[in-house]
């Protein structure tokens, strides 16, 4: 019999019995939707991390001087966790040598950051984050003015209590007025509004728009850090191999202001996007990982489910069988009919399972701001899964149809 | 004469049931000319169905030989009396054995699928041998929606299709009130009239059997008597 006339009448067979399909299809079914919903929304992810999120929260040839790594992949032990802490802190000082030992296209800022509660009259915000900034940050971050102005220079020299804050912050506070000019206490005390930044958007559903920066010898600095102490130097090169020298020698500078000796390691941290990226790169490979072992049980499971069903279609059909036998049907003809209908069944199910895994990765992308990413390459490997699943299960019921001797099957009743 | 369509020399068939040997068939020779019109009769127990399926190459015997049309079927494997069966034999069953989700044409075609027969002249060749039964009005019909003299008519025309060396009935009457039975007995008679066909039919009915020119009788997986009717 053609393949085709054989997928025709395991079509209608599954048309006949559809809550019988429905179990048996409903493995291939969960796996496939499963490997489609993961690998779409991670690729989505992917996508959005490389793109999207690296380049927003640490921007391009940009690295960070802080005393411990802000992304660490892997789990850390307590020893390192202690070893960082009893690093030395990053002063005020460093940057100034930094700024120093660096060329003037090189930009470099400060940056110290807390949580603290805003107010303005009688309205209280949730936390919003806070820091303290010298003015080449508002370039490295590419912070552009909505309304009013940035702080001066001459504002960061005299320690002037004035803040820029971010589109959600002035919305909330001043909603329909004009923010500048204002006052906002944060953490008691107050600070005059100078200007408002473009909004920034979000990543993975956070707002970036929720801060007030103010110069780091403002008030602030009692806010974020101990005196004189930063979180972070923050250099930005205008390219990736200007971003390279501007490390060896950030690193060499602070080496030597550390006294550290050249058998020492490092007592400082430089953070850069490839350390997200690299974050990254583990927690996806962990979901890859993971994603093969998730599909296969429920692919197992499935075909298990699958086979048992069969066994128990050629057990009821078996006069069935015994008449196709008896007008010529040979072996491999009865073989292949029950093996292209566990297959079709199972295609079936993989077929409905990647409409079903797509819909559920839209479903994500719509509530949340993950995007998704359709990858056609995995929409096969569905597709085959499905075929795969259905041979496999259906060989030996097949066989035990194909077998069958045509004068017991005929007399089954 | 020309060559026999069946012969079968000292045929046996035995089956192993519970320990015991039971011989159905005891030695069967049987000679079958092409255009005959053979009923076998008997008591149940006689080794008629026996023979029935191995005639019908359905089942292969524990001795003997037997020539189907020149070719001898005895020794051959699953797949090779697959296609015998497919090629010479027309099955005429007593309970229809129609495939009951399949339309009356499909049931026809059924036979020519697994002869390999492209779809086109598939559907001509049925749709010709339901109209030779009376039931080309009914060919897009379930069995179910056919009553027990048209199913029988569905699996004549079954048989029919592939135009093979004998028809081989079994009880085709068995299900079928005394009414029908004649009309069923009138189209294999037309058969064998018109277009000369072959016919062997098991039957335990004399009235039944009496439609046929020759009458074999097995007695205890023998052929106790075989008589021409009188023309």
């Amino acid at each position: 019999m053609p393949i085709y006339e054989a997928v025709v009448l395991a079509l209608g067979m599954i048309r006949a019995q559809k809550l019988k399909s429905f179990f048996s299809l409903v493995g291939a079914f969960i796996g496939v939707m499963f490997l489609i919903a993961v690998v779409s929304i991670v690729k989505g992810m992917d996508k959005y991390v490389q793109e999207d999120f690296a380049a927003k929260i640490f921007g391009i040839n940009t690295f960070t001087v802080s005393r411990r790594p802000g992304f660490h992949a892997g789990p850390v032990s307590q020893a390192q966790r202690r070893a960082w802490w009893r690093r030395p802190e990053i002063y005020e000082d460093d940057f100034h040598a930094i700024r120093a030992a660096l060329p003037s296209e090189y930009l470099v800022a400060i940056e110290s950051g807390n949580q603290a509660e805003g107010v303005v009259g009688t309205k209280h915000s949730s936390y919003i984050q806070v820091s303290g900034v010298s003015e080449d940050l508002f370039r490295i971050r590419d912070y552009r003015i909505a309304e009013g102005r940035l702080f001066t220079p001459q504002e960061i020299s005299h320690a002037a209590n004035v803040v820029v804050i971010g589109k959600d912050v002035a919305d909330s506070f001043f909603t329909g007025e004009d923010p500048v000019g204002r006052s906002i206490r944060i953490a008691g005390f107050p600070y005059t509004v100078v200007g408002v930044i473009e909004k920034q958007g979000n990543v993975f559903g956070i707002s970036l728009d929720r801060f007030a920066i103010a110069p780091y010898t403002s008030e602030m600095k009692k806010v974020v850090n101990p005196h004189k102490v930063v979180d972070g130097i923050i250099v930005k090169a205008s390219s990736p191999a200007g971003m390279q020298d501007a490390m060896d020698r950030v690193e060499g500078l602070m080496r030597s202001r550390h006294h550290l000796r050249p058998e020492d390691d490092d007592d400082f941290h430089l953070d850069t996007q490839e350390d997200v990226l690299s974050f990254w790169a583990k927690i996806s490979n962990v979901l890859y990982t993971a994603l093969p072992m998730l599909v296969g049980i429920s692919l197992i499971v499935g075909g298990i489910v699958l086979m048992n069903i069969m066994l128990m279609a050629v057990a009821e059909r078996t006069r069935e069988i015994g008449i196709r036998k008896s007008l010529g049907a040979r072996r491999r003809d009865i073989m292949a009919q029950f093996l292209v209908e566990a297959a079709t069944l199972s295609t079936t199910g993989a077929v409905l399972g990647i409409v079903a895994g797509l819909l559920l990765a839209r479903l994500v992308q719509a509530v949340s701001p993950l995007p998704m990413g359709v990858a056609p390459g995995w929409i096969a490997v569905g597709v085959v899964l499905g075929v795969l699943v259905g041979i496999v299960s259906g060989v030996y019921p097949a066989s035990r149809a194909a077998k069958l001797d045509p004068v017991v099957a005929l007399r089954f009743e | 004469m020309s060559e026999p369509v069946i012969r079968t020399v000292a045929l046996t068939r035995d089956y192993p049931m519970g320990g015991e040997t039971v011989r159905a068939l005891r030695g069967v020779d049987l000679e079958i000319q092409p255009n005959e019109y053979v009923a076998i009769m008997g008591p149940s127990g006689s080794g008629k169905s026996t023979l029935m399926n191995l005639i019908g190459c359905l089942d292969t015997p524990t001795s003997g030989q037997y020539w189907l049309a020149g070719t001898e079927v005895s020794r051959m494997s699953d797949d090779e009396l697959a296609r015998v069966r497919n090629r010479q034999i027309g099955f005429v069953f007593q309970t229809f054995n129609l495939l009951p989700r399949a339309s009356a044409l499909h049931n026809v075609e059924l036979p020519l699928v697994y002869a390999g027969l492209p779809a086109r002249e598939r559907r001509q060749r049925a749709e010709q041998a339901l109209g030779s039964v009376g039931l080309g009005d009914r060919m897009e019909h379930k069995p179910a929606e056919l009553s027990g003299g048209q199913r029988q008519r569905v699996a004549i025309a079954r048989a029919l299709v592939t135009e093979p060396s004998i028809i081989l009935a079994d009880e085709p009457t068995g299900n079928l009130d005394s009414t029908t039975s004649e009309e069923i007995m009138k189209i294999l008679e037309e058969l064998h009239r018109t277009r000369g066909q072959t016919i062997v039919m098991v039957t335990h009915e004399a009235d039944i059997a009496r439609h046929a020119a020759r009458v074999v009788t097995l007695h205890d997986g023998m052929v106790s008597s075989d008589r021409l009717k009188a023309a």
